[in-house]
């Protein structure tokens, strides 16, 4: 279970934020093709910036909390995962808001 | 470098992808400042236990030392770069005719009766 605890944390997040999706009509999910578009530069910029930390030794993982599945570079999954994570929480809520507020983003007809 | 100026590095460049790259210009508008306090308190949360549970260790050389929540302020930075450039990308794809429907909010019953009352 200890493997588990980076999981553990990312899932937590998906939790918090997901029921905006059914609960808010956020339609996130429903344009998955614009969700995706939108994670690959994210992730690839991301991925760069966390294997050039590692190599710099900025930081390290606990083998031990970690799922034990490592990339090339010594970048672990559970990290990856973060970078798809994250962002999607984040338009989660950023849709959210602008549902409840309607407050223009610049992409409106 | 330090993580300290990774991370100031990756502020002002996802702030220029923001204003100069992409011109969704979204740290000009309520919309993403609205967003950011609570995508914040999320960040403060799982950064904390990750760093806190020592989940991920840091490097004491890298950073400067200081700590919200457990969390080296460096996080911080990281976490608004990946926020911007996340949502940044996710506008301008919209501007550009992506999925711009269906809108957010269209079709929620709870937000239509909420309005209404």
């Amino acid at each position: 279970m200890r493997h588990l605890s980076y999981l553990f944390v990312l899932a937590g997040c998906l939790i918090s934020a997901l029921w905006l999706e059914p609960v808010l009509k956020v339609n996130v999910l429903r344009r998955g093709r614009r969700l995706l578009l939108t994670l690959v530069p994210v992730v690839v910029v991301f991925v760069l910036w966390d294997l050039g930390a590692i190599a710099a030794g900025h930081w390290t993982f606990d083998p031990e909390q970690t799922t034990g599945i490592v990339l090339p570079g010594g970048l672990p999954l559970d990290e990856v995962l973060f970078f798809v994570v994250v962002p999607v929480c984040a338009v989660l809520g950023f849709e959210a808001v602008r549902a409840v507020l309607r407050k223009p983003a610049g992409d409106e007809e | 470098m330090t993580y300290t100026a990774a991370a100031l590095l990756g502020v002002a460049g996802a702030v220029l992808v923001d204003l100069l790259v992409l011109r969704t210009r979204l740290v000009r508008r309520v919309a993403f400042w609205a967003t950011y306090p609570i995508v914040f308190v999320f960040q403060l949360l799982s950064n904390g236990i990750l760093t806190g549970r020592h989940i991920v260790i840091y490097d004491p050389r890298a950073i400067i030392g200081l700590r919200i929540a457990y969390a080296p302020v460096e996080d911080l930075f990281f976490g608004f770069a990946l926020v911007l450039l996340t949502l940044s990308t996710w506008v301008w794809l919209g501007r550009r005719g992506v999925q711009r429907k269906p809108a957010a909010g269209e079709g929620s019953r709870l937000l239509a009766k909420v309005r209404k009352w």
